[in-house]
């Protein structure tokens, strides 16, 4: 016999949608509803059956298991731990301080997707807002260098170009929907104005947007847009009731990267002299922006942290994984709730074939063939309760929607603490 | 004929898809496999739709099918995958963030 759960939080992509009807039969999840596609399909693949970790192939108990990752913690001079962007808030906490104890780098996948922006923020700050005000109030939505209709399905409908809110009762007929991109996409198809630029020019396009927003004349187009475009978008920035900007990938993996989005934070920051204005970036993970966040309490940066002289220091390039694993830097890695095998240049992630790797993972992976333990741990959001944050920063609650029979990555965490040395 | 162009990587809907079957799963591999040019480039270097190609970078060499999209000339678009992780090199320029948008490739035909 079947049950319903409500009210399910889905951790699949940085939406957060928290409205996800569960049913559950037995230990299978038969439908998500409300789901989008990728939701959908995290929750209906997902196996709850109980494993058993493995160490060097060989089934074995998790105390074993857990005294064999100890043991190449303990030996290591340089560990790795990476990944955390889909693991909870209280167990990245807990990664950073067995980073402390063992004096190690804490890296999370934000490395690889929002890093840059984190450098923005350190450098100009950010003029944000949460998605309940985009919902609400915005009337201008910029989508610059990113496709929410294939990487976040929900954010339209539930927070930005399609949502009916205090300000924006007739939801799309009240927003002006705008898409900056090197290529036609499906978010590009649905917006009001698409601006196809050259790859590479972002920087030149928004300095040319600050440029006329000041006033400033420009004759001449820039990045593939006519002087008359980038003039229609600097007015519709600078006339509009509230704007938004959600940039992604576009901008942070292109070259100029933090550059990039600094200048768009700045543009952002500057048009508040005008109207209400703010920039958000599009997090991939479920709790990635939960990684920064945390890394940031207890450290002081929100990723790329050594712990290696008893203090955090903070290294864009020095401590950042794909850095350290191209340069053959660590001598072992503990991959946590992540698939670097699958994800990272493999100029960087077959380093981690050399050295002794720990996954703590709740499904098996690419880097599953790479490590010498595996511990299967229970899944935040489907079977172990636990606190994400949104991309806007909000933090939510994952409900657990089974009884887990694998212990979470928290209580694993809290017992490699126990065990390692102190470096 | 080979010709050097800009490598974008990006997520598809396929792409998506396939993780939830496992990465490295065949449907992730066949949903990460293949290389997107625009029609005018592929007239220009005389290949066909479905026809393998092959890319090389500074940091590897790849093999799969070429489709047409609708893309700027000079620019070819792979999905975030194996595939694409072959071709983009690890140097990240102090920041921690590898070209995964802007590698520089070579393509030819086979």
């Amino acid at each position: 016999m079947s049950a319903l759960i409500e009210n399910v939080t889905c951790k699949f992509c940085g939406c957060l949608c928290d409205d996800i009807t569960v049913e559950v039969e037995g230990d299978r999840i038969l439908k998500a509803k409300r789901a989008c596609p990728n939701g959908r399909g995290m929750f209906l693949n997902y196996d709850p059956t109980s494993r058993k970790p493995l160490v060097d192939g060989q089934i074995v108990g998790w105390d074993e298991a857990v005294s064999a990752t100890t043991d190449i913690l303990n030996e290591a001079d340089s560990p790795l731990i990476y990944g955390l962007s889909s693991t909870s808030t209280e167990a990245q906490r807990k990664a950073v301080e067995l980073a402390d104890r063992l004096g190690a780098i804490i890296d999370s996948t934000s490395s690889v997707c929002h890093f840059p922006t984190s450098l923005a923020v350190q450098t100009v700050g950010e003029a944000t807002c949460t998605l309940g005000e985009v919902k609400d109030r915005a009337d201008l939505l910029i989508f610059w260098g990113c496709n929410p209709l294939v990487s976040h399905i929900r954010h339209f409908s539930r927070y930005s170009a399609n949502a009916k809110g205090l300000l924006t009762p007739n939801g799309r007929k009240d927003r002006t929907v705008v898409v900056v991109d090197v290529r036609p996409t499906q978010t590009s198809k649905a917006a009001d104005r698409f601006l196809q630029i050259e790859p590479g020019s972002d920087y030149e396009v928004l300095t040319s947007l600050r440029a006329l927003i000041q006033g400033k004349n420009i004759e001449h187009g820039v990045g593939g847009l006519s002087s008359e475009q980038l003039q229609e978008l600097a007015h519709m920035m600078k006339t509009c009731r509230y704007g938004v900007a959600f940039f992604g990938m576009g901008l942070t993996m292109t070259p100029g990267r933090n550059y990039n989005v600094a200048e768009l934070f700045t543009l952002g920051a500057e048009l508040n002299c005008y109207n209400r204005f703010s920039v958000i970036p599009m997090r991939g993970h479920g709790n990635v922006a939960g990684a920064d966040q945390v890394l940031t309490w207890l450290s002081g940066y929100p990723t790329a942290v050594s712990f290696a002289r008893g203090y955090p220091q903070f290294g864009p390039g020095e401590f950042t994984t794909v850095d350290i694993l191209s340069r053959g830097e660590a001598d072992a890695a503990l991959i946590v709730a992540s698939d670097p095998i699958a994800h990272l240049p493999w100029m960087a992630a077959k380093s981690l074939e050399r050295i002794p790797t720990i996954l703590m993972a709740p499904t098996t992976n690419c880097s599953s063939k790479v490590a010498k333990v595996i511990l299967p741990t229970a899944c935040y959001g489907i079977d172990a309760p636990g606190t994400s944050y949104r991309m806007d920063n909000v933090p939510l609650r994952l409900r657990a929607v089974f009884p887990n029979t694998r212990p979470t990555d928290e209580e694993i965490f809290s017992r490699i603490i126990k065990a390692v040395k102190q470096c | 004929m080979e010709d050097f162009f800009t490598l974008i990587t990006g997520r598809t809907k396929g792409q998506a898809h396939g993780l939830h079957s496992g990465a490295g799963s065949p449907a992730h591999l066949e949903a990460t496999s293949f290389i997107e040019i625009c029609p005018e480039d592929m007239t220009r270097l005389g290949i066909k739709d479905g026809q393998m190609v092959r890319l090389r970078s500074d940091a590897g060499l790849v093999e799969a099918p070429a489709h047409t999209a609708t893309l700027p000339s000079g620019l070819v678009f792979i999905p975030m995958g194996p595939t694409a992780n072959a071709l983009v090199g690890p140097d990240t320029f102090g920041s921690g963030m590898p070209l995964f948008k802007g590698q520089r490739v070579k393509l030819e035909r086979i």
